[in-house]
């Protein structure tokens, strides 16, 4: 052992039924070093954090703490781990120091009462140590967003963590909090802490680490060396978005005859609401615009504003010539406009209801006399629809939550198709899909732009946007980055938009 | 396959099999159980039970609950009594009267928990507690008697309702069953009906099931809650006016309690109280056994505070298989 490494993973492989989340991950942390780990969406990052904290236990490969060999971990903090998540794990009605010593709080010498002074001082420590000035006991509630992760930072200090991995920690931060939270960061660092530092924003990766570490769909693909000379930095932002996306193309993507038709569906002008700003742009029948960018970049917020599920502030929807303003998703329904929502099983399928059921629930109101359902063509409109897209079910009674996940899309879709619907949005048409059914989707798209519909999809997959799409509008933080003709498809462009970078040879056009 | 389909139907008429099982019981102790008067008696009990149990049902399929079934009859049964013997309204229009009273108290309801998003279980036990009071101030506590005999036309309705008995005998023919029973046997028609012939029923099940994707699916949640509350307070309108036919007085204390026994009935009858699931059919065998159950244990000579703990012991039961079935599902 030439190295002085405090955690090493080594080929770490977890499956879960039908899905691979990482295949062959390898990583290396040096004491006292900052990594970067950067990966797109969907790339493993999470489930490679939580391998490391335990929330998940590998299919195979070796996890070693200071040279000793773990298969699982179990509680990381005992091992010297400490995961800063996005979503902070305090609780907001108690203080700073309550917080701190949640789960193994200091106990009195009767070994009964909570020592509230000694948990106060120990607190008061940590934070002296990290160079921050907060008040033991002040409620974590009454604390701004950069001081709640303060507090949650001190707290792995207090309990000696030597690895922190921070998940996108910037991402709640206003810019003065994430200057204060570098600071905290390098001073960890020179105090020997070892930090994994994963985020999309990639001038912060530049700015805090020694070394990158690249992975994409669960495998290791590189680890490169932070150059911080300002002149080479973008240059090397343009490998790191190669290592990121590089992939060749190799999914086949069904062929789509060319059916895009001059009338506009739907126009959005100047539209903010929902946390997005000033958003513009058009679908075509026949045409399959592409909403990329990164999670978070509010791409699914304004399909909830087109769809009337969240309020539109101002700016102008006209769809098939005249401005409409839904305020619930049942009349954007009646206008023609559908939505396939991205957790199909929170907001997508009626997962105890049946297939039937599913199918005709939006155009109940229109196969009823009075408020009598006709229920020869409730069963039919559901016996054509599974015939049409080749819905996988032993019958139309079957409950929607005994279907595979493609199959599950596939009903959703079918209740669209049914209700007739002249735009379709698909928000993750894809997610936690299988290859072979992924085809399939992308099939009945092309059927259905094909048939004069305007599709709005919504993706995270570069090779699916790119694939699919005959336009794309990339968002970041909630505003249009820009816009690019099929010609103009680029994974690198639209990877820099969707990190909010504008690319050199962009900038003159924006 | 054959054999899961025949499994499956088991399954979903067990209640009924507990049912006969339960009468198998009550006969063999007591063989006047089986008597004619003694059934008529029962199903003349019931009546009131099974025609609130609809609307709860609704309620509960949505996930929600409604607490103030118990008070909103015993409003009903005040106001009915004072509009006809104190205001001498005449009998149908007290009625219809006092019965819209119960459905905006229901669209209440449905308000405090759509639009205002108060929990169901705090915002119908404040109408719980809220119209309870009103009862007890419109009369002052105290009955107001002589509905069955002062009253010409409702005299005459509930005299009918209570003595059919003598009435058909005397008239020779089929009719052994109380109009009470009648109506309940109607309700519980126009309940399958909604549930299962009309789009409102397909939109509670879906609600039940998942409110978010329901809304996403064109279901406008909120107005079906308020339907459902309403047709919750309609439904226990319509009970509190049997129950006037039958007590012959209207008591501000009646049906104090009613809605958990209500709520027990439907919940053993299959009804999930996590919402989403069950049926009408199950229901009707619910009220069945719980009627039965009482009167058998009437006869038998339980006393009123074992009866008590017989039936907590029937809704822990009840909900515990229900539980117990969907825990075994999810593993």
């Amino acid at each position: 052992m030439s190295e002085d490494y405090v955690l090493e993973l080594e080929h770490i492989r977890k499956e879960y039924p039908g899905v691979i989340a990482l295949k062959d991950v390898t990583l290396q942390l040096r004491r006292g070093e900052i990594l970067g780990l950067i990966g797109e969406n969907g790339a493993g990052k999470s489930t490679l954090i939580k391998c490391c904290s335990g929330a998940v236990i590998p299919t195979s490969g070796k996890i070693k703490i200071n040279g000793k060999e773990f298969t699982r971990m179990t509680p990381a903090a005992e091992n010297g781990i400490a995961i800063i998540y996005q979503e902070f794990n305090n609780v907001g009605e108690l203080s700073a120091a309550e917080n701190m010593f949640l789960g193994r709080p200091i106990l009195k010498k009767n070994g009964i009462v909570i020592d509230r002074k000694a948990m106060e001082e120990e607190a008061a420590k940590a934070f002296e140590q990290l160079n921050i000035k907060i008040n033991p006991r002040t409620l974590v509630k009454n604390l701004s967003v950069g001081y709640q992760q303060m507090v949650e930072i001190a707290k792995a200090i207090q309990q000696n963590a030597q690895v922190l991995i921070m998940d996108e920690p910037s991402a709640p931060l206003t810019t003065n909090e994430v200057e204060s939270m570098f600071k905290v960061v390098e001073l960890l660092k020179s105090k020997g802490v070892s930090i994994i530092y994963i985020s999309h924003r990639l001038e912060e990766i530049f700015r805090l680490s020694d070394r990158i570490e690249v992975i994409r769909d669960g495998e290791y693909v590189d680890t490169l060396i932070t150059d911080k000379d300002p002149a080479t930095i973008p240059n090397q932002v343009d490998d790191l978005i190669k290592l990121m996306v590089g992939r060749e193309m190799t999914q086949k993507y069904p062929p789509r005859k060319p059916c895009v038709r001059d009338e506009v569906v739907i126009e959005l002008d100047h539209v903010f609401g929902n946390g997005d700003e000033d958003i513009s742009f058009k679908v075509h029948a026949g045409e399959v615009l592409g909403l990329g960018g990164l999670v978070g970049a509010g791409r699914t917020e304004i399909a909830q504003v087109i769809f009337g599920s969240r309020p539109k502030e101002s700016g102008r929807i006209i769809f098939m010539g005249r401005e409409i303003n839904p305020k619930a998703p049942r009349e954007a329904i009646d206008y023609g406009i559908a939505l396939l929502p991205e957790d199909r099983k929170r907001h997508g399928a009626l997962l105890t209801n049946s297939i039937k059921n599913n199918i005709s629930m939006p155009i109940y109101e229109r196969i009823s006399k009075g408020t009598v359902i006709d229920s020869k063509t409730e069963k039919h409109t559901a016996e054509r629809y599974r015939e049409d897209i080749q819905i996988k079910c032993p019958s139309i009674h079957q409950l929607v939550k005994n279907l595979s996940g493609g199959n599950q899309q596939k009903v959703i879709l079918a209740k669209w198709l049914a209700a007739q619907s002249k735009l379709t949005i698909f928000d993750e048409p894809t997610r936690g899909i299988d290859v072979g059914a992924k085809f399939e989707i992308y099939k009945l798209i092309n059927d259905l732009v094909e048939n004069g519909v305007a599709v709005l999809m919504i993706s995270s997959e570069m090779e699916e946007l790119i694939g699919m799409s005959d336009r794309i509008v990339v968002l970041a933080e909630g505003k249009m980055m820009g816009e690019l003709q099929k010609d103009e498809f680029n994974a690198d462009t639209i990877m820099s938009y969707a990190s909010g970078v504008i690319p050199e040879s962009k900038k003159e056009a924006v | 396959m054959q054999e899961n389909k025949f499994a499956a139907i088991f399954k979903q008429n067990a209640i009924w099999l507990v049912f006969v099982v339960e009468i198998a019981i009550f006969a063999y102790f007591n063989p006047k159980f089986l008597s004619i008067p003694n059934i008529v008696n029962i199903s003349r009990q019931v009546s009131y039970y099974g025609i609130a149990s609809i609307g709860m049902t609704f309620v509960i399929l949505i996930a929600g609950i409604d607490l103030s079934i118990g008070s909103i009859i015993a409003l009903v049964n005040v106001v009915c009594a004072y509009l006809m013997m104190n205001m001498h309204w005449n009998m149908w229009l007290a009625i219809i009267v006092s019965i819209l009273m119960a459905i905006l108290i229901g669209i209440l309801n449905g308000w405090m928990v759509a639009s205002i998003g108060i929990p169901a279980i705090i915002a119908t036990f404040a109408s719980q507690t809220i119209f309870r009071g009103c009862a007890y101030l419109l009369s002052g506590g105290l009955p107001i008697p002589g509905v069955v005999l002062e009253h010409p036309t409702f005299g005459f309705f509930a005299r009918w309702a209570l003595n059919r008995w003598e009435i058909f005998k005397s008239m020779g023919t089929v009719g052994l069953i109380p109009i009470c029973a009648i109506i309940m046997v109607i309700c519980f028609a126009v309940g399958s009906f909604i549930l299962n012939k009309s789009y409102f029923g397909r939109y509670f099940y879906a609600i039940g099931g998942n409110e978010e994707a329901s809304e996403l699916s064109g279901i406008r949640v909120n107005k079906m809650k308020y339907l459902i509350y309403a047709l919750s307070g309609f439904f226990a309108g319509l009970a509190g006016i049997v129950l006037l036919s039958r007590s012959g007085s209207a008591q501000s204390t009646a049906a104090i309690g009613f809605e958990f026994e209500v709520i027990t009935c439907v919940v053993l009858g299959g009804v999930s109280v996590a919402g989403g699931i069950g049926r009408m059919s199950g229901v009707i065998a619910g009220v069945l056994i719980i009627g039965s159950l009482k009167s058998g244990m009437i006869m038998m000579n339980v006393s009123e505070y074992t009866q008590m703990v017989v039936q907590g012991l029937v809704l822990a039961v009840a909900v515990g298989i229900d539980c117990f079935s969907k825990k075994r599902q999810a593993s």
